[in-house]
């Protein structure tokens, strides 16, 4: 199992979402973030004055998938992420030693 | 203040709708401090806005006990020699009559006097914005009083009292760009100059932390001042009134065009901070003119404002000295452009005969203007700088570095101006001691204590 992690902008979570459902994902996790990339976030001008703000909102999504939908699922969420500017946000994969489904108690692969 | 209104032979007798006029300009004046204060108290840093909040609001308090005992007597009773006025009439705004008129005017001296009153408490108010964070309580109050005393009604007198040496001179003021923002920007200038940078002062970020307090005050102001403008003609039998109506509007929208054009070609961005800093920029600047100047001078004096005032308030970064909110920038800098602009646009017609360089004059109205713009800005800024370091030698004039770092509002007020704990869906109900030490339990906070008892059960 894969723990995909992605943090992206808050306005394309809803592509995100429709792209992950066509491939069949059932659940998915998402969290309110704020960080910087490259770009250090923004500027703000208050009468000339110029303050840099570094945190700048951002969305976190993360699935669990199995080993081979993996790298699929990562193009997925990239080609729906993309905006093409600045800022776009990155995605990641973790091994996932295990997985419980709470209610049922099934481990594994039949957990995701 | 304009000489007086004479429209027939005889004495002018009171007018009713005169003085209905001027009690509500008086009423809109009076919703200018509270303006004032959410205007600053939006600009400041969270941890600061109540105390931003309360030097405009003392400002009301103060300054009105004094206007009762003399005040009212030191600016506007008979002139002793051009720079004061005393009228032991006038103490305690005793011995007038209900109907008695001011002096030429078809209103009773009690208009006059509230009218005028208003005038009195803005201005120290305004002189705040530039001791953001970092001044006691007690030191402001103190400082207030001494300077309303020593500066204002001494300057009003000049200004607008018959008499003064400014207003004998013929120097144009109509509604106090000199005796209300020149005063209070120099005074902010001097006194900032005493009590130094706020901690931090460029290497934090002090970012305004609600411009939407921010507008709404800018919104108040902008209403208020067709109280404070077109109210100065005391009457509006000649049209003067609604003319400086017209130009209070007029030169308002064209300063905040102008300095929001200068920051998108500057800064790249139309910012709301500096629409509402453009529109006061245009309201300072027409003050003292707009009952001399037409509408299209209206129109140039409010863009020439607020561009020099966009600029002006980059000022303080590059000489270091702390005008926290602009008050150097936006008053000092748009009342000087607003009374020497008179002295090129005034056009013979409306308040005065006296014509402008524009309008088929000469340089003697210029040179009237430069002459009180120059004595009123060197008086405040000295006499200012002198109150601010007696108060510092003696009660201090500052809270202690970890008190201004913490948090003034704390500090001096014993108060926050948001409660942030309840954020995201309430707490749980407690029970805290007000007061520390021991205390005989009172009714309430048993039953208080039962309740929860209660719920834990």
């Amino acid at each position: 199992m894969k723990l995909i992690t992605a943090v992206v902008k808050p306005h394309r979570l809803d592509e995100i979402k429709e792209a992950l459902q066509a491939f069949g994902v059932q659940g998915l996790t998402v969290t309110e973030a704020s960080g910087y990339g490259r770009q250090r976030g923004h500027t703000e001008v208050y009468r000339g004055a110029e303050y840099t703000v570094d945190l700048v909102p951002k969305i976190r999504i993360e699935v669990l998938v199995e080993d081979d939908d993996a790298e699929q699922l990562v193009d997925v969420i990239v080609k729906a992420a993309r905006t093409g500017k600045i800022g776009d946000g990155k995605v990641w994969t973790l091994p996932v030693e295990t997985a419980v489904r709470v209610r049922t108690g099934e481990r594994g692969p039949d957990a995701v | 203040m304009p000489p007086g209104i004479t429209l027939a032979a005889d004495a002018p007798e009171l007018s009713a709708a005169n003085t209905g006029f001027m009690l509500i300009c008086s009423a809109l004046v009076m919703l200018m401090t509270p303006g004032l204060a959410f205007f600053y108290g939006g600009m400041v840093r969270v941890k600061s806005t109540l105390n931003m909040l309360m030097m405009s609001f003392i400002s009301l308090g103060i300054v009105t006990v004094l206007w009762v005992l003399y005040g009212f007597s030191l600016a506007f009773g008979t002139d002793h020699g051009s720079l004061i006025a005393w009228d032991s009439d006038y103490v305690g705004l005793g011995n007038i009559g209900l109907t008695q008129l001011w002096d030429g005017y078809t209103v009773p001296v009690y208009v006059f006097a509230v009218f005028q009153l208003m005038f009195a408490i803005i201005t120290p108010a305004l002189i705040s914005g530039a001791l953001a964070d970092r001044v006691k309580f007690t030191a402001w109050a103190l400082f207030v009083t001494l300077w309303a005393t020593i500066v204002y009604f001494p300057v009003a007198h000049w200004v607008w009292g018959t008499g003064g040496w400014a207003f004998e001179l013929g120097v144009i003021d109509f509604a106090g760009g000199t005796a209300v923002h020149i005063n209070a920007g120099a005074a902010a200038l001097g006194v900032i100059l005493v009590i130094g940078k706020r901690v931090g002062f460029k290497k934090d970020p002090m970012r305004p932390h609600s411009l939407p307090l921010v507008m709404l005050g800018a919104g108040l102001l902008w209403f208020g001042w067709f109280g404070f403008n077109a109210g100065s003609w005391l009457g509006n039998d000649d049209g003067v009134g609604a003319l400086m109506f017209l130009n209070t509007q007029v030169a308002t929208a064209a300063a905040m065009l102008s300095w929001l054009v200068y920051e998108k070609l500057r800064h790249g961005a139309f910012t709301t901070l500096g629409a509402a800093s453009g529109a006061v920029a245009g309201l300072v600047a027409i003050t003292p003119s707009g009952g001399s100047c037409s509408p299209l001078g209206a129109l140039a004096i409010g863009a020439v404002a607020g561009l020099l005032c966009a600029m002006a308030v980059g000022l303080k970064f590059r000489f270091g000295y702390d005008d926290s909110l602009d008050v150097v920038g936006v008053h000092l800098v748009g009342g000087i452009a607003g009374s020497l602009l008179v002295g090129l646009f005034a056009t013979g017609g409306g308040q005065s005969d006296a014509k402008g360089l524009f309008y088929g004059g000469n340089l003697d109205q210029l040179g009237k203007q430069a002459a009180g713009v120059g004595a009123v800005l060197a008086y405040s800024f000295l006499a200012s700088a002198v109150l601010a370091l007696l108060i510092d030698k003696t009660i201090g004039m500052r809270v202690g570095e970890d008190e201004e770092v913490g948090g003034i509002d704390q500090v001096q007020h014993a108060e926050t101006a948001y409660d942030f704990s309840g954020a995201g869906g309430g707490t749980a109900p407690r029970t805290t001691t007000a007061v520390p030490g021991p205390q005989p339990q009172s009714a309430a906070s048993s039953a208080a204590k039962q309740k929860t008892k209660k719920v834990d059960a």
